[in-house]
């Protein structure tokens, strides 16, 4: 077993054994899903939106390039600085050397999962600069050196005194644990930062191919602060996010709110084009787009997962995963969770290491039937695993297969294989649950219903 | 090679094989309309007449928790801005030429700062009260849409801690698709460096999922429409 | 009622598959299948050659492995009527994954025909014999806990709750969290006990909320998981499958 593996187990067990933690996923989660479930009620065809939202998507992905090359020579027009980066490294090394050439060294961040996924934060601290991510969750576990929980809900497993000692300890005095002062304390704090910050860096849901415009979906407002105070803003944004026409967005911008946070819509959608405009008198004097590959393509070329790059980050899947509610999110130890994690980490970073996400499921499906765009998530899984096994056999596991075969298809061996069973019963009951039962794994939460005199084959044998 | 050749050379390499639509196992047929078009079909429904969006753009705004008055003459405007004024104890003020605010905003008899002058953003900073102009306001979901240019601006609508929209009733538009066809209308290749759809006051429940207005943006947004 | 008496009438040969669990350990489940089934006058035939569906194999990755068990089973199946099989899991794995597991092999075809022929136990009732009444009854408060194989890949939310409505005496609850995976899976409720077991406890405590006397299933994997659980808690509440209630008369 890999290391992440044994990690995901060890964090597996201490978060289920964890009831408030698991009590306070779940109520949050269960308390989305019934907003969600509200607002794809209200639509008159909720069936047939999701059906053109992956139809929109799947045309966007398909026609990567052309849509790509219009976009940046759309958005190029009007004064914005376009830089690709086939790797995460070089991601970094263009936005560093953006903030450098300024001569900046105040950076403020708002949300964005892909700046988490090549680690941006931590280049740009490396390289000397201050960041701050300004979105009120990243901005709490920024302070306590955590990774975000979820993606939409980054600060999930935290309680509002532990917060409160947090602000105390780093912030100053707050005046109470309410969740209005708390959010008030951050404000004032971030305020500043933002009216100080030379440099703005944004994440985004979209880039819209016809217009050149890349498109932010928010309900805090710290976006639209990035994108309007600091001298420079800087967009990271994933290749895949194109869609093809402007109005795509009149379906896309409330199914990503329906399927994410259950609202109609969030609080802001805002579209940016460049630089102020001539008569403008506030927003950047410089905007740059960075467009980032960093195994997109790769995924884009495997024809039976390309529609992973669907993906609108709304975080539908984590919220209906069985799992995830169990365990939480951290102990995938990943970018990105729950079920797309589990599908998208292995080509993000190698099978090898990352399967043990796509086997800690039931298959159940939940994730794909919540998916707005379409993703075959569940199926995606299965791949996996069988990608696992063709790359590196597990010796064991094929010689019990095939010993389980001998068993099953031999329909003597299986009557006696049964016989031994009911048999070995009485044992079993000895052994339950120590060192020496075969099945401890089972027999330590779980009983095992008695093993029947007569099977089925029996009973019909002797019908005759 | 660039980087911009080395990944698009990727992209056409992966793409030389096809990739049927999603939705074929689940047996939905395909999309019989283009996106914008079904959405008329598919999102929430809205009535066929001006006084069912007005009707529905307030519930939502009293959802979202915005202040939605429509309001008869440009007197009942200055009336209720004034009300305002004297309910906040409003001192200082932001806005920007327009038809309305040049009609309105003079009743308060306040230093007003013009954010489509040159101005310094930490005087916005202090401001009380932003109020701007929009481009259409979207009654399927209680959505205030604006730009930087007809707006004020980018800061205007988002610094100052209450945020007044003053909207004309021929702005108020039934769902989104309508308002996405009206910004293709109204800027044809010209957009303006920012649009923003606001639907509501700024809010957050990042913290023990508990509804907070204003971590970041307004905490109150008020919607006057003549 | 009952529609073998009614003009019209078509006598089917069914080819049974008792998969192997439910042969070992839940035998109720298949006789009474197997009684329903020759009540609405069909005749029935279980292969001995039938025994796994190949599954556990093919859902840890191990689909070289899986081929010659669902080879087997494909190959018995070649020439039937109508297939049945007593579980969702096993349904999804016959009709929705063979042609994947035997595509662009020589049985490709053959694995189309088959799942063209094949249904879940419920899905055959109500869906092909359109048979809603088997003149059960069963006085007791159930609630039903849906299986996710049948559920998202066979699409079976209605079938098995239209037979329990036309049970006699019979009170259905619903528990909220009916369409929760159970957390079996397969080996997954071995290799990551602990999470398995923390999704059961969330299924065990939705049942218990709803009074039920019994949870009824038509998967079986998902009622060893359950009833091990509710076992070593100590619960009243019994598990059952679909197949024994309807047998009840």
């Amino acid at each position: 077993m890999t290391g992440n593996a044994k990690k995901f187990l060890r964090e597996a067990w201490r978060m289920t054994r964890d009831l408030r933690h698991r009590q306070t996923v779940r109520t949050a989660l269960e308390n989305n899903e019934i907003a969600r479930n509200q607002r794809q009620a209200a639509f008159q065809d909720w069936p047939a939106a999701r059906q053109a939202a992956a139809e929109t998507r799947w045309e966007a992905v398909n026609q990567l390039d052309q849509h790509l090359t219009v976009f940046a020579e759309r958005i190029a027009l009007r004064g914005t600085k376009v830089h690709w980066a086939s790797t995460d490294m070089e991601a970094c090394q263009i936005i560093a050397r953006i903030i450098q050439t300024k001569g900046a060294r105040y950076v403020i961040k708002s949300k964005s999962m892909t700046g988490e996924e090549i680690r941006l934060t931590q280049a740009l601290e490396v390289a000397g600069f201050e960041v701050v991510e300004s979105d009120l969750g990243e901005f709490i576990v920024q302070l306590r050196h955590e990774a975000p929980y979820h993606p939409v809900f980054p600060a999930l497993h935290l309680a509002r005194g532990e917060i409160k000692e947090l602000f105390q300890r780093e912030l100053g005095d707050v005046p109470s644990d309410s969740p209005e002062d708390l959010a008030m304390a951050a404000r004032s704090v971030l305020r500043e930062k933002f009216l100080a910050a030379e440099v703005g860096i944004t994440g985004a849901n979209f880039a819209i191919a016809e217009t050149g415009m890349i498109s932010i979906t928010e309900n805090e407002g710290n976006a639209r602060l990035t994108a309007t105070l600091p001298k420079t803003m800087i967009t990271l944004l994933g290749i895949e996010k194109i869609l093809p026409r402007l109005e795509d967005l009149a379906l896309l911008m409330p199914v990503l709110a329906t399927a994410g946070t259950g609202q109609a819509m969030t609080a802001y959608n805002t579209l940016y084009g460049g630089p102020r405009q001539f008569g403008e008198n506030d927003g950047p004097t410089e905007f740059h787009v960075v467009l980032l590959d960093n195994r997109r393509t790769k995924i884009l070329a495997d024809v039976e997962q390309r529609d992973a790059l669907h993906c609108i980050r709304c975080g539908a899947c984590l919220n209906v995963c069985p799992v995830f509610r169990n365990v939480g999110g951290h102990a995938y130890g990943a970018t990105y969770s729950g079920p797309i994690g589990a599908v998208l980490m292995p080509h993000r970073r190698g099978l090898p290491d990352w399967k043990h996400l796509s086997e800690a499921s039931t298959l159940c499906g939940a994730c794909t039937e919540a998916c707005p765009v379409k993703i075959d998530l569940h199926h995606h899984l299965l791949q996996n695993r069988r990608n696992a096994v063709r790359k590196q056999v597990s010796y064991l596991e094929q010689f019990r297969y095939d010993v389980f075969t001998s068993l099953v298809n031999h329909s003597l061996v299986w009557s006696l294989a049964k016989k031994s069973a009911w048999l070995a019963w009485p044992l079993h009951k000895i052994v339950k649950g120590t060192v020496l039962d075969p099945v401890r794994a089972w027999s330590r939460a779980r009983d095992l219903p008695p093993v029947p005199r007569e099977s089925f084959k029996d009973w019909w044998r002797t019908r005759k | 090679m660039t980087e911009r050749e080395n990944i698009l050379g990727r992209i056409r390499e992966a793409l030389k094989t096809k990739v049927p639509r999603p939705g074929l196992t689940d047996e939905a047929p395909p999309s019989s309309l283009p996106p914008v078009a079904g959405a008329r079909r598919w999102l929430p429904a809205v009535g066929g007449h001006f006084k069912d969006w007005v009707e529905l753009f307030s519930r939502n705004s009293l959802e979202l928790q915005v202040t939605f008055q429509l309001l008869s003459s440009s007197d009942e405007m200055r009336q209720a801005l004034l009300h305002l004024r004297d309910a906040e104890g409003w001192k200082r003020v932001a806005s920007h030429s327009g038809m309305l605010p040049d009609a309105i905003c003079p009743v308060l008899s306040l230093i007003m700062l013009h954010t489509d002058r040159p101005y310094d953003v930490h005087d916005l900073a202090r401001c009380d009260v932003g109020i701007s102009e929009c481009d259409a306001l979207i009654a399927q979901t209680g959505t205030v849409v604006l730009s930087s240019r007809r707006a004020g601006g980018r800061a205007l609508s988002i610094l100052p801690p209450h945020h007044v929209v003053l909207a004309r009733r021929d702005q108020l538009v039934p769902n989104l698709p309508e308002a996405f066809e009206l910004l293709k209308t109204e800027y044809g290749n010209d957009y303006p460096s920012m649009i923003s759809f606001i639907t509501g006051p700024s809010r957050t429940d990042d913290i023990e999922r508990t509804l907070v207005l204003g971590p970041h943006g307004p905490k109150k947004l008020t919607v006057l429409c003549v | 009622m009952v529609a073998f008496a009614s003009p019209g009438f078509d006598r089917m040969t069914v080819t049974l598959f008792i998969p192997c669990f439910v042969d070992a350990l839940f035998p109720r489940a298949g006789i009474g299948m197997v009684h329903i089934l020759e009540r609405l006058g069909h005749k029935v035939v279980c292969p001995a050659a039938l025994v796994c569906c190949g599954q556990p194999a093919f859902n840890a990755g191990y689909w070289e492995e899986a081929r010659p068990i669902a080879a087997q089973t494909l190959d018995t199946l070649k020439d039937a009527e109508a297939v049945v099989i007593g579980s969702g899991s096993c349904g999804a794995m016959v009709k929705k994954f063979y042609p994947q597991l035997f595509a662009k092999t020589r049985r490709e075809e053959l694995a189309l025909q088959v799942a063209a022929r094949t249904w879940e136990f419920s899905d055959f009732l109500v869906n092909k014999l359109e048979v809603t009444d088997v003149n059960a009854r069963f006085p007791a408060r159930v609630t039903f806990h849906d299986g996710c194989q049948g559920l998202r890949e066979l699409g079976l939310k209605q079938p098995p709750r239209t037979l329990l409505a036309e049970v006699r005496e019979l009170e259905l609850v619903e528990m909220s969290e009916a369409e929760d995976c159970c957390g079996f899976g397969g080996t997954f409720a071995v290799k990551f006990p602990m999470i398995s077991t923390a999704m059961g406890e969330v299924k065990c405590a939705s049942a218990l909320e709803t009074g039920a006397d019994y949870i009824v299933s038509n998967d079986a994997s998902c009622l060893l998981q359950i009833q091990g659980l509710l076992s070593r808690q100590g619960a009243k509440i019994k598990t059952i499958h679909l197949a024994e209630v309807l047998d009840q008369q």
